[in-house]
């Protein structure tokens, strides 16, 4: 099979006799999976990860619409959001591969590649297996081709627009609507505030338990918009084993711990070389540089408030160079 | 019974990480602890933990009844310790002047709104143009979203780790 329809951006081949598995290509980029590995392909060469990594990494791509800045998927593979367009990488953020000429990149329509790879996912994706779970949640991604799993794959990530339970707003999360409380959250207070509202300020007056909405959450690593100050975003979530991806934002980014704890290994963004380890406890503030990548590990599952400023004006700023690398100097 | 024990931290227990440096300036981490901030801070001063240009993230340690704020935009407030009360009245003066929270002189005149009673992880909205003020019989930690005002507080040097752990 070539392309699907006469607009398609990539094309499909037919599934392969053995696995059971399609090979999808986008430009010069081939991408093709086995029994336990995802390969990349460019005109020069091969790079293998393993498939249950790359599916998670994968399924947060297409759910985040490449999100802020570059998602790697490992030290050689991944994604830079240039917010319409998105540059698709191999070794741009590795010395080695940059010094040797070994790096490869091309630029993309981000709506063509993001159709691409939810493609990818709905033919990779096997009966039983959530990429967006934690692994001992879920089935293995291993092996050959049986059944599909649109459900997991067809979630959408909460945006809040002004505030989660607000009327018209997100809605918050309850057994009855099929968010039960996580296994590692059963012992979290499911407990709501007091509100009394007089007539007429139903729109205004609004609290809820977020720690309790957050151990229902059915997913990991998938920040969602819970609350709304014109371009500051309270993104929490919930976290469990690793961050399928080394983020390298754009942009300053801050993280508040609200339970348990998580490492973040922190590497320069450009090279990959190590620059910090950050292990934040309940309480804990810091702030991720915009010249870095971090990945956080979660030994429990744990709640994490992440903090974004969604400006617009934000790509210009970094574009000219204006956009701060650390938020406060002191 | 749970297999599992979440822990949440409060002002008198909590266990700070840190961060460990391999080739970088610990400041550009700008790491702080909400609950060693409110613990050092003053009742209802605002301290800056995060900032983001115009952005600011305040914590307030809540002991006995604040005086009375307002914002024109909305802010809100996540209660990490104890249990706070939140009074919501209109505002009927003229918006304040500038982004960020605003001590009122006097008390809000506009009509009552509600009132929220709020325990730890519960976060409640501070809606633009309301006058809101928190109460709280023991020492609470609130956490605002909010944008730097003139009583945001910044005293980065005496709440952040400069140095190793
Ligand atoms: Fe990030």
């Amino acid at each position: 099979m070539s392309a699907q329809t006469a607009q398609a951006a990539y094309s499909a081949s037919d599934p392969d006799n053995y696995t059971g598995y399609r090979t999808f290509q986008i430009g010069g980029f081939g991408f093709r999976r086995d029994e336990y590995f995802a390969y990349v392909t460019w005109p020069d060469g091969s790079h293998l990860m393993p498939v249950d990594a790359f599916l998670r990494a994968l399924v947060r791509e297409v759910a985040w619409n490449f999100f802020y800045g570059t998602l790697n998927f490992d030290d050689v593979f991944g994604t830079t959001n240039l917010y319409g367009q998105v540059e698709l990488y191999i070794g741009r953020f590795n010395d080695a591969y940059r010094d040797n000429d070994r790096d490869y990149s091309e630029t993309i329509d981000s709506d063509d590649l993001r159709a691409t790879f939810q493609a990818m996912l709905d033919d990779w994706t096997n009966a039983g297996y959530d990429p967006f779970t934690a692994p001992q949640e879920t089935a293995q991604p291993f092996g050959r081709k049986s059944g599909r799993n649109p459900e997991a794959l067809g979630r959408v990530r909460v945006t809040a627009k002004r505030m989660v339970g607000l009327p018209d707003d997100a809605p918050l999360r309850t057994d009855e609507s099929g968010y039960p409380v996580n296994r590692m959250f059963a012992d979290v207070e499911q407990d709501e505030p007091e509100v009394e509202i007089e007539p007429g300020f139903e729109n205004e007056v609004q609290s809820f338990n977020l720690f309790a909405y957050l151990s229902r959450s059915d997913v990991t690593w998938n920040p969602s918009v819970c609350s709304v100050v014109k371009d500051s975003l309270f993104c929490p979530t919930s976290e469990e084993f690793i961050l399928p991806v080394e983020h390298g934002n754009d942009r300053v980014e801050w993280f508040i711990q609200l339970s348990d704890e998580i490492v973040w290994e922190v590497k320069d963004k450009h090279s990959g070389d190590p620059r910090a380890v950050v292990t934040m406890r309940a309480g804990d503030v810091a702030c991720m540089p915009a010249d870095i990548r971090h990945q956080g590990f979660s030994p429990k599952r744990s709640m994490l408030l992440v903090w974004e400023n969604a400006s617009p004006a934000i790509p210009e700023m970094i574009a000219k160079g204006e956009a701060p690398i650390v938020p406060v100097r002191f | 019974m749970s297999d599992y024990t979440t822990e949440l931290g409060s002002l008198d227990d909590y266990r700070k990480g840190g961060v460990h440096i391999i080739n970088d300036d610990p400041r550009n981490y700008v790491f702080s602890n909400v609950f060693e901030v409110a613990g050092k801070s003053a009742p209802f001063e605002r301290v800056c933990v995060a900032k983001n240009l115009e952005y600011a993230i305040e914590i307030m340690r809540v002991e006995g009844a604040s005086p009375w704020f307002t914002a024109g935009h909305d802010e809100f407030a996540l209660c990490l310790d104890g249990r706070i009360e939140v009074e919501l009245m209109k505002h009927g003066g003229d918006a304040p002047e500038g982004d960020g929270a605003h001590a009122l002189d006097a008390e809000p005149d506009g009509p009552r709104m509600g009132r929220i009673r709020a325990g730890r992880g519960h976060l409640t909205l501070l809606p633009a143009q309301a006058a809101y003020r928190f109460s709280a019989e023991a020492p609470s930690v609130v956490l605002f979203q909010t944008i730097d005002g003139p009583l945001t507080i910044e005293r980065w040097a005496e709440i952040c780790q400069t140095g190793e752990e």
